[in-house]
């Protein structure tokens, strides 16, 4: 059994922001950014975050595996939710990993990713990596452009690995392009001329060459290079001084999606794995205060398996947003009247979120072991009207389900961040039904019949203390159908 | 079957406070303006009152928790009372309290009161509010008409109705409910309002429209009942006696199971064959003279008009638009406006509807009143949301019939 890459996952929020409308709504203030303006970003939802989008990526590289056997599971991002509650545990619970478990968040640089992904490799338990990132940027701000938001995942263990790793080398050094503390929200950065000479040509180069020779390769034999950067055109230039053919420069995703921070690395990996054929070396590098240089060798195809979207799938997922406005008020970049609705307390009692995580982080219902009937949430008399026994469910996970939506609205009273809220009732197949929010879908889109996958999101943030929970809301599954 | 509480119980005196936006007005205000009607009706004293319920959903709006405040705006002398909350049903829980504390013969002569004062809120509709504290982790993001909503898509799907057609109907019963306002100077909303005004009105939760909702209002209602015995003796020879009081509530069925369609009310269907049975009715659409029915949002009116057996399952919208439910039709549904225009000061509205159906029956609703009283009147007053809630079912008709 060979060790490796298993399989791999990604994840893209649905809605791409058009560059076009930042740059317009910009242009008063800051018409130099017009250059930035073309092609679209991906742009998290109001109730999207890196948690949720590091569970939707892990499920994606996860689609009918056997998540029990994961041992280790590793976190990265730079955008976590929580600073003190570990973000790698609200995803191993989402998708009901063991609870033995070594979980670990991944934080504070940019190449987190990658050094995640080389911690893995290092071998041990079947281990799940997963980066995800919800980029913050000024209005204005170049960075605003060039982000975007997203996650991707890896299953690292023993088995028929579609990619082996062949070598990989570190440099850590305190080169601070940008900095972002624990009191700011945004990055502050330097000039990016500096960066692209004394950062990227500087300390990126030599780290190619220490992982091409551990690894015995010569660069010419590099057929794919991943490596994000924030400095235009340096990628191409970092290829040229550590010899690499410049055909072998990958897309870094610019045009359709936008840099995703400390998972961009790993994003590029899935794409470039779903594009590569056998035999192929792809060297991935990630930057940010040194570098880290991975070289993979593909050695299996990343199976079409049903409900798997990968990279490609997930960018097909999508929805232009031309509202610049939108994406101001979700991430918190404008202050608008939201009206006395939306001053409800979302105080979330933490005792009873611990009580019923099952039900709640898990949407794990129960299967009556007397008379069958599936139903969520699980509670201690079965609600078949012809059963009635007490303690007789085991635990079901509704997590994994297709439903059907059996009756819908469209709701402009209730307060929502993103009106209409839509909601209705979902019919589980195999039984079962609950009233839910739907997310990613369009008002008028929705029609009684239509399938619906769960997805892990924001239930309701609690502005008085910060706190967020998250439970499951439907989407439609034509959206996400595994194609891919 | 238990003998049920037929004829058991007669009802003494009714009074109802203007509804609508009342200012002027704390719920304490309300509950004596209604009470006031109430005893000078029964023509009794305070003192005589042996038990009263309270009835209140929304209390943290008003006057807070318990049966105090109904004890303290009454100067009740120190006899029990209780405060019942049951979402929007409220107000039949509490004639229930004392319709079965006088069958039982624990009381004489006992008082329901349902009261609420929505309109300190600060915005229109119902408050948004909690929901508990688990539902609050597992429960849509919801409002009251998005829930209602729901039966719209389901009720089409299952009956092949087009958008269209359901669109009309409701109008037709929003259109009806103004009409009939009008003519109901306690009423919320006496305005009449145009078809087409109903169709292009703003929407609120796809598919009801603006003017598919009931009123959010302020009001009061009380009844005080005694025994049909006690009422003869103190002189009253036009007694109107509960006939039928079931409630049904729902145990998860409908929210869990998927063998609910969504498309009716299951409650309502079991409540509403419990009370025809208590109250001997074989054939409600030839008996039942006069109907009230929880008519939050258009929607629930069509589809609780099955659901109690007055229309054949998927002709309601025929028997609406043929004007079956007008005014002047065979069962006028909502005569006084009903919670679209009469108003729906939540604890009150069950006792709202009762206070019409004994004017109505003793010839005393006015300018709206129907030319041949009825005889006998349903009450259907619903709680909740369509796939979890409690609904009553209250008939009410003249003593000896």
């Amino acid at each position: 059994m060979a060790f490796g890459i298993l399989a791999a996952g990604a994840y893209i929020p649905r809605l791409r922001l058009q560059r076009k409308s930042i740059v317009d709504a910009n242009r008063w203030f800051a018409p130099g950014l017009a250059s930035l303006g073309k092609g679209e970003r991906a742009m998290c939802n109001w109730d999207e975050d890196a948690i949720t989008m590091a569970v939707e990526a892990a499920r994606d590289a996860t689609v009918g595996q056997d998540r029990r056997r994961i041992g280790t599971l590793y976190f990265a991002s730079t955008t976590f939710p929580f600073l003190d509650r570990l973000n790698a545990g609200v995803v191993a619970e989402a998708i009901s990993l063991s609870e033995e478990l070594n979980a670990l968040d991944i934080a504070s640089s940019q190449r987190c990713g990658t050094s995640a992904l080389i911690a893995a490799l290092r071998g041990g338990t079947e281990s799940l990596v997963v980066a995800a990132e919800h980029r913050r940027s000024r209005a204005a701000s170049s960075v605003e452009l060039t982000s975007g938001d997203g996650a991707a995942a890896f299953v690292i263990g023993a088995g028929k690995p579609v990619a082996r790793l062949l070598g990989s080398a570190e440099r850590t050094v305190d080169f601070v392009d940008h900095f972002r503390t624990a009191d700011s929200v945004y990055d502050y950065q330097w000039e990016e001329r500096w960066i692209r000479d004394a950062g990227y040509m500087t300390i990126v180069p030599p780290v190619i060459a220490r992982c091409l020779a551990a690894a015995g390769v010569v660069p010419r034999d590099v057929t794919q290079f991943c490596m994000p950067a924030m400095v235009p055109r340096v990628v191409n230039a970092v290829a040229k001084a550590a010899e690499i053919p410049d055909a072998a420069v990958a897309d870094n995703l610019h045009a359709v999606c936008g840099d995703t921070g400390a998972a961009h690395p790993l994003l590029l990996l899935v794409s470039a794995l779903e594009r590569a054929k056998l035999g192929d070396r792809i060297l991935v590098v990630g930057f940010g205060q040194g570098a880290d240089a991975l070289l993979f060798e593909c050695t299996g195809t990343l199976t079409a398996t049903s409900g798997r979207l990968g990279s490609a799938g997930h960018l097909m997922r999508r929805r232009e947003e031309k509202s610049y406005a939108k994406f101001l008020a979700f991430n918190d970049l404008i202050e608008i009247e939201r009206g006395m609705r939306a001053e409800t307390d979302k105080l979330t009692p933490l005792s009873s979120l611990w009580r019923n995580r099952d039900t709640v982080t898990g949407m794990i219902g129960g299967k009556c072991l007397v008379c069958g009937t599936i139903q969520f949430p699980i509670t201690r008399i079965c609600v078949n009207p012809n059963c009635d026994a007490v303690d007789s469910q085991e635990k079901h996970i509704f997590a994994e389900k297709i439903g059907r939506v059996n009756s819908f609205t469209a709701d402009r009273l209730t307060y929502s961040p993103d009106p209409p809220a839509c909601y209705g009732m979902v019919q589980f197949e195999g039984g079962g039904q609950w009233m839910m929010d739907f997310t990613d879908v369009d008002a008028d889109q929705l029609v009684v019949g239509m399938r619906m996958r769960m997805m892990f999101r924001i239930k309701d943030v609690d502005n008085q203390r910060g706190f967020r929970r998250y439970f499951w809301k439907a989407a439609p599954v034509e959206a996400t159908e595994g194609k891919f | 079957m238990p003998a049920g509480i037929r004829d058991k119980v007669a009802i003494l005196g009714m009074g109802c406070s203007k509804f609508g936006e009342r200012w002027d007005s704390d719920a304490a205000d309300l509950m004596v303006e209604a009470y006031s009607e109430a005893i000078k009706d029964a023509g009794i004293e305070t003192k005589q009152i042996e038990a009263a319920w309270l009835a209140t959903a929304i209390e943290e709006q008003h006057v807070g928790k318990s049966a105090v405040p109904l004890a303290t705006a009454l100067r009740l002398p120190f006899i029990p009372v209780t405060r019942v909350e049951n979402f929007c049903a409220s107000g039949t829980e509490a004639f229930r309290g004392a319709v079965y504390a006088v069958a039982s013969g624990a009381a004489d002569i006992a008082l329901a009161l349902g009261v609420e004062k929505l309109k300190d809120t600060g915005y229109g509709g119902l408050p948004q509010r909690g929901r508990g504290t688990l539902n609050n982790m597992i429960w849509p993001n919801l409002s009251a008409p998005g829930l209602f909503a729901q039966l719209a898509a389901a009720y089409c799907t299952k009956h092949g109705v087009s958008r269209e057609d359901l669109k009309r109907a409701m109008a037709h019963i929003s259109v009806k409910s103004h009409d009939n306002a009008a003519n109901n100077p306690k009423a919320h909303l006496r305005n009449r309002i145009a078809l087409d005004t109903v169709l292009n009105a703003p929407m609120v939760a796809e598919p009801l429209g603006l003017y598919d909702c009931c009123g959010v209002s302020d009001g009061a209602a009380c009844a005080i009942v005694t025994t049909p015995e006690i009422a003869r003796a103190m002189g009253k020879t036009d007694i109107v006696s509960v006939k039928a009081l079931q409630l049904s509530v729902s145990n998860g069925f409908e929210a869990q199971s998927n063998s609910w369609d969504g498309s009716y009310f299951h409650t309502t269907r079991i409540a509403a064959a419990r009370a025809y049975e208590e109250a001997a009715i074989g054939k409600p659409r030839k008996e039942i003279d006069l109907v009230e029915v929880h008519d939050c949002f258009s929607v629930t009116e069509l589809v609780t008009l099955e659901d109690l057996q007055l229309s054949a399952e998927g002709r309601a919208i025929n028997d609406v638009l043929d004007g079956f439910y007008d005014a002047d039709g065979i069962i006028p549904c909502q005569i006084d406006g009903g919670l679209k225009c009469f108003g729906h000061p939540i604890g009150a509205s069950g006792l709202r509807m009762i206070y019409e159906m004994y004017l109505q029956i003793l010839g005393r609703a006015g300018e709206r009143q129907r030319k041949a009283p009825p005889r006998l009147g349903m009450t259907h007053n619903l709680g909740g949301f369509p796939h979890q809630n409690v609904c009553s079912v209250a008939i009410v008709g003249r003593y000896g019939d």
